[in-house]
């Protein structure tokens, strides 16, 4: 004796209806050949068996709605008929997602549709494919819960959705998700370039030294700020650095926003932006870093600031690392490494002589820049470092 | 200058009549009584009744007449006094006016005009408040205007004029009394293209005739809650400006049509399959309508009211849109 049960026909099947028997009882059936015919929500589908025999009953008429696993047919082996009909068995049905029914006035929880396809707009799946970008597992804010336009560029600008408040884990989750898609996004589309340069840093660290001296403790600089607004500064020199790639073409950003990688305790990291990096005082850089970097790890940052960056820095000197060979986070074009402060032998006027340095990385996109440009920026970069008092 | 919509279609025959001999106005009471809607008041007086002719209640022999005239030379501007009675002349429309120069291998042509009435909204029961203009936009070898402001209410009349097949204008009649600037001068207006009445950027507002001033003032409802919606004022529904509608809604992402026929087989219901077919890759929710409830416009004015769109039917479609 063999059983034929509902088949689970996709992974959200939890029942189907049967639309006819393939074969009557006391057909002869061959392991493969179709039995019934099954409607899932999705479609209507030729089912197979998976035994050798003659039907002995067909337990459910057609039009039946039954859950997966019941019994629908019982195949004996060859020989005369069993003695006693058994009775149609249902297993207990899983328990299945319905639709609340709405009370008025308060917003419909949006669900995922029952047919299991995710509800999201069209436009909304062009823009996330492009971005590389999987939408599934995103809240949809639009129309009966579906992810729209403008969840997809959230999602894909911001490594954290602040829009919705969620646990922990999920954060995470969903940290990580957009961290993948965008980086998977950044190597997949970005062919980027790679330069680095070691500047010496005994003269802004002692013009550092110096000018915190004078400020008060809860204000001094960190070499950091100095860094980024060095960085900034540069940018104006070479300009194409400081741009969006938009629509298959960059477009140059007059503002300039750096967005500093700042690590997460929990793992991730953010990205948010110092606004207008080039026209703040070093005290005020100091300031709203430091801000960024405490709203950051309290997760309350702004989407602005998740948003707006048109180019990123990271430093991960306190880590140890030497060189940083970053990612650029799209639709940035560039991104900034800077590694640790060491001193290393130097040769300066034929003298060979300790000096603390520091290696300056660039990535940049080679559809929108080209190395001698690149290499430009580092030299620029190295200049206003060892101009600091202008900086 | 502040005239009335009456005033501006009355203003643009006045003009064809003066500017070319072949022009003649015929239809029911237009002569004596100045017309039913009072357009062509005056008009009897000045021109003659050569030209302003009276004709009997029977729409199938003086659009039957249109059509003869119209082959024979003639400019003739036919008013039949609302899309509800134009069924009588449907055969003559359809079978004749719209098929002539095909059947006769561009041997004929009928530069005819014929104007009406069409639309709810001033408590005249069913049998004089339908929407019909979009069956007539079915009808290849036709165009079909609705003029909405007063400058295409005037304007549109002299550019059909000109075309050589016939050329049907539904004229809103709740806008007849309405008052508007109108511009000095040139007065033709372009027949081809849709126009933008308020640009915006969350929502394409599409719609004709009548219903754009709902829409208008739905916009600048929604304005006020921080959505920003664009007005498409189609007004030329055959042959419909695809680029003109496909552009704004590429923009916005989202469309609701307006219409205010019944949502079964009505015009809105080709807007939203034209969208569908060509930016379905550009929208960011379902293309949604707001038409006219499904029953024969009743004479109460509040169940008239509710069975047509109105402002806030408008903005409920776009804030639902919008999630």
């Amino acid at each position: 004796m063999a059983e034929f049960v509902m088949p689970t026909l996709g992974a959200d099947m939890t029942e189907g209806t049967l639309v006819q028997w393939k074969k009557q009882v006391g057909d002869r059936i061959t392991k493969g050949e179709i039995i019934a015919e099954v409607d899932t929500e999705k479609a209507a589908i030729d089912v197979e068996c998976h035994a050798n025999g003659i039907i002995d009953q067909l337990l459910t008429k057609p039009g039946e709605k039954v859950p997966v696993g019941t019994v629908m047919a019982v195949i004996r082996e060859e020989g005369p008929p069993a003695t006693a009909p058994l009775q149609p068995q249902h297993v207990a049905p899983q328990p299945v997602l319905r639709q609340p029914i709405p009370t008025p006035a308060a917003k419909t929880v949006p669900l995922p549709p029952p047919s299991g396809r995710l509800r999201i707009s069209p436009a909304a799946r062009k823009l996330a494919a492009e971005r590389g970008l999987d939408p599934t597992g995103l809240t949809g804010t639009g129309p009966e819960g579906a992810i729209t336009l403008e969840d997809i560029a959230r999602a894909s600008t911001s490594p954290v959705d602040i829009a919705t408040p969620a646990g922990t884990a999920e954060r995470q989750a969903r940290m990580r998700q957009t961290i993948a898609a965008a980086m998977a996004r950044s190597k997949r589309e970005i062919p980027h370039y790679y330069l680095s340069t070691t500047i010496d840093l005994s003269r802004a660290l002692a013009w550092l030294t110096a000018e915190n001296a004078r400020r008060p403790v809860t204000e001094r600089l960190l070499v950091s700020v100095l860094f980024i607004k060095a960085v900034a500064l540069a940018l104006k020199q070479v300009p194409e650095l400081n741009a969006l790639w938009k629509d298959g073409e960059a477009v140059r950003s007059e503002r300039i926003h750096i967005g500093t990688a700042i690590s997460l305790r929990q793992g991730g990291l953010v990205a948010p932006a110092l606004h207008d990096a080039d026209r703040a005082g070093l005290g005020d850089l100091m300031q709203h870093f430091q801000d960024l970097v405490k709203r950051a790890r309290a997760g309350s940052l702004r989407s602005s600031e998740l948003s707006d960056s048109t180019i990123t820095v990271t430093s991960l000197g306190e880590q140890g690392v030497e060189t940083v060979f970053g990612v650029i986070y799209p639709p940035q074009v560039a991104l900034v490494g800077f590694g640790k402060v060491v001193e290393r032998p130097w040769v300066a006027t034929g003298l060979v002589i300790a000096r603390p340095v520091v290696t300056a990385s660039l990535s940049a996109d080679h559809r929108v820049s080209d190395g001698h440009r690149g290499g430009l920026f580092l030299a620029e970069l190295d200049r206003l470092l060892q101009e600091p008092q202008t900086l | 200058m502040t005239i009335t919509y009456r005033e501006a279609v009355r203003s643009g025959m006045r003009e064809a009549l003066q500017r070319d001999a072949r022009v003649f106005l015929m239809g029911e009471d237009v002569g004596e009584y100045g017309g039913t809607y009072a357009c062509s008041k005056g008009l009897l007086a000045e021109f003659g009744p050569e030209r302003i002719r009276d004709t009997p209640l029977s729409e199938s022999t003086f659009v039957g007449a249109g059509i003869g005239a119209a082959l024979g030379g003639m400019r003739p501007i036919v008013e039949v006094m609302t899309v509800n009675f134009s069924l009588l002349a449907l055969d003559q429309i359809m079978n004749n006016a719209a098929t002539l120069r095909h059947m006769s291998g561009g041997q004929f042509s009928v530069p005819l005009v014929v104007r009406m009435a069409t639309g709810a909204g001033r408590q005249v029961a069913a049998q004089h408040s339908h929407s019909l203009e979009g069956w007539y936009a079915h009808i290849p070898g036709i165009t079909v205007l609705t003029p909405a402001t007063i400058t295409d209410a005037r304007g549109m009349l002299l550019t059909a004029l000109e075309q050589p097949d016939p050329v049907f204008i539904f004229e809103h009649a709740y806008l007849y009394p309405m008052e508007g600037p109108v511009e000095e001068g040139s007065m033709a207006v372009d027949i081809s293209k849709a126009a933008v009445r308020r640009t915006g950027k969350d929502v394409s507002l599409l719609t004709f005739g009548g219903s754009v001033w709902k829409a208008l003032v739905a916009a600048e409802q929604l304005a006020q809650e921080g959505i920003d919606a664009e007005l498409v004022d189609l007004r030329v529904l055959r042959p419909l400006d695809r680029d003109t509608m496909l552009t704004s809604v590429r923009k916005t992402h989202r469309a609701i049509v307006i219409d205010e026929a019944w949502r079964t087989g009505s015009f809105a219901a080709e807007v939203s399959a034209v969208i569908m077919e060509q930016v379905f890759y550009d929208l960011d929710a379902p293309v949604a309508r707001v038409c006219s409830e499904e029953v024969p416009i009743p004479y109460p004015k509040h169940l008239e009211e509710a069975a047509l769109p109105s402002v806030g039917k408008i903005v409920q479609a776009v804030r639902r849109l919008l999630g």
